[in-house]
């Protein structure tokens, strides 16, 4: 069984020895790239989304996660934190509050602040892992009431066979993703008309880039009604980012460093003008402000002093922030481009 | 250890262009264009790619669909098919003279 790296004491665990390791080849800095193509430094547009990891406890343990979630993580939002992102939320005028994790639903106030975001009249996002919904009989009626909130959901599902799901997420994670999606499906999610939406996120199981969204999609939809009879909206195409346990896999399958010269020579810059830190700010459980979920995880807080916790959340400094980027953002940057929402491009 | 392959010198192959520019690039430019989104999938063509590198045995070749094919979506069932598919067309290619032989040898029988 796969554990945190947190669990096995790695040095990974620290933002810093990761940044150091990020440093350590010889590819040309990611401000320099970006100088490069007039990019830098990489400014924010008006803020649409409102991105809130509510803790690192998860039910899986899946090789690539960039959070190093698992059920040994105790770090979760309190109710008090999420009052203070309620809080923040109504000095911005964003229509998208996407709640992600670990698994958020864990979080024993998820339900909670579903239903006080639901209130303010936001999209609201959850990234559900799927198998969640079983993992005991407290999920079973996830499916009911994310249709009550008209919730979209994303989940992963890096292939349509068992044998690379489980090999990124954990044995038996395919068969219980494939329950789980029937009952989604059984509720509306993923069906014509119904306006619930069931987006799926693929991302590859191992040190290389993903094929182009569209013809995965394709694919994906084919395979996934034929075999299985299930339906859902759209596909996003993720990139792996160098982080947490996908970064540690990398380097002891000794991959790194051939992954990264292939993101550096697979930049775009059309991706890079559209990256997600742009528009989006990101809440950690603990309440801290940072440009994305992959800078939550390296620790790097957003570049404005005077607002860096949720409590302090200042909207105007926030809108006008230079965006922290380190060689992590590769990533992002690679062919079609990578954002929590897929390709870019 | 020295050999004649290094993986190193598929990452070199643009170089061909240093003693040679103009039929390179013409080369590149045809390359580029035959991979393209066209009648087939460039998901497809990429399976055929493996499958023609195992036939020529190419290492290079291999390495470099292997991934793209990856990349492309297929997983291991489908490499593995597109390389039965080189292996069977190989082997039928070896069997189907064993026609020759026999044309032969009862010409020379009695
Ligand atoms: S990738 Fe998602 S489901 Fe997997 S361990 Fe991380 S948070 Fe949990
Ligand atoms: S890693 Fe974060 S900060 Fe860097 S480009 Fe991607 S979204 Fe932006």
């Amino acid at each position: 069984m796969i554990k945190s790296l947190k669990s096995l004491g790695h040095e990974l665990t620290e933002s810093q020895k990761q940044l150091q390791l990020l440093q350590l080849t010889n590819l040309m800095p990611f401000e320099d790239k970006l100088k490069e193509t007039n990019l830098f430094p990489l400014t924010t547009i008006p803020m649409e989304i409102f991105q809130i990891n509510v803790g690192k406890m998860c039910n899986q343990v899946c090789k690539h996660c960039h959070v190093d979630a698992g059920p040994d993580r105790k770090e979760i939002m309190s109710r008090e934190t999420m009052q203070d992102c309620i809080n923040a939320i109504q000095k911005t005028n964003v229509y998208t509050v996407d709640l992600t994790g670990g698994a958020p639903e864990m979080n024993p106030d998820f339900r909670w602040f579903v239903e006080e975001l639901s209130k303010l009249g936001k999209k609201i996002i959850v990234r559900c892992n799927l198998t969640i919904i079983q993992a005991n009989k407290k999920y079973h009626d996830l499916p009911d009431f994310f249709k009550k909130h008209k919730i979209e959901v994303i989940s992963s599902l890096p292939y349509f066979s068992a044998s690379k799901t489980d090999a990124q997420r954990g044995e038996g994670v395919f068969e219980k993703s494939i329950r789980a999606l029937k009952l989604l499906n059984e509720v509306g999610y993923g069906k014509e008309g119904s306006g619930l939406i069931l987006n799926l996120v693929y991302n590859p199981a191992g040190a290389f880039l993903p094929a182009s969204q569209m013809a995965l999609e394709k694919e994906f939809k084919l395979k996934l009604k034929s075999g299985f009879d299930i339906e859902f909206n759209s596909l996003f195409a993720i990139t792996n980012l160098p982080i947490s346990r996908f970064l540690d896999y990398l380097v002891s399958s000794k991959n790194y460093e051939s992954y990264m010269e292939k993101l550096v020579a697979a930049y775009n810059p059309i991706a890079a003008t559209n990256v997600m830190c742009r528009n989006t700010i990101s809440v950690s459980w603990d309440g801290f402000l940072y440009d994305c979920d992959f800078n939550q995880m390296l620790n790097l807080k957003v570049a404005t002093h005077n607002s860096q916790h949720v409590k302090d959340f200042n909207f105007d400094s926030l809108s006008q922030r230079n965006i922290i980027v380190n060689q992590h953002c590769y990533g992002c940057t690679a062919g079609s481009g990578s954002s929590c929402g897929g390709s870019v491009v | 250890m020295n050999t004649y392959y290094n993986p190193d010198d598929l990452k070199k192959f643009g170089k061909i262009s240093e003693f040679e520019p103009n039929l390179a690039k013409k080369f590149f430019d045809y390359y580029g264009e035959v991979f393209k989104e066209g009648a087939l999938t460039e998901r497809e063509k990429s399976l055929i790619a493996l499958a023609v590198a195992h036939t020529i045995q190419c290492p290079y070749c291999i390495d470099a669909y292997t991934q793209d094919t990856m990349e492309k979506g297929c997983d291991e069932a489908q490499l593995m098919e597109a390389v039965h598919v080189a292996a069977s067309i190989r082997g039928g290619a070896t069997l189907v003279h064993g026609v020759q032989m026999m044309n032969k040898y009862k010409e020379l029988s009695m």
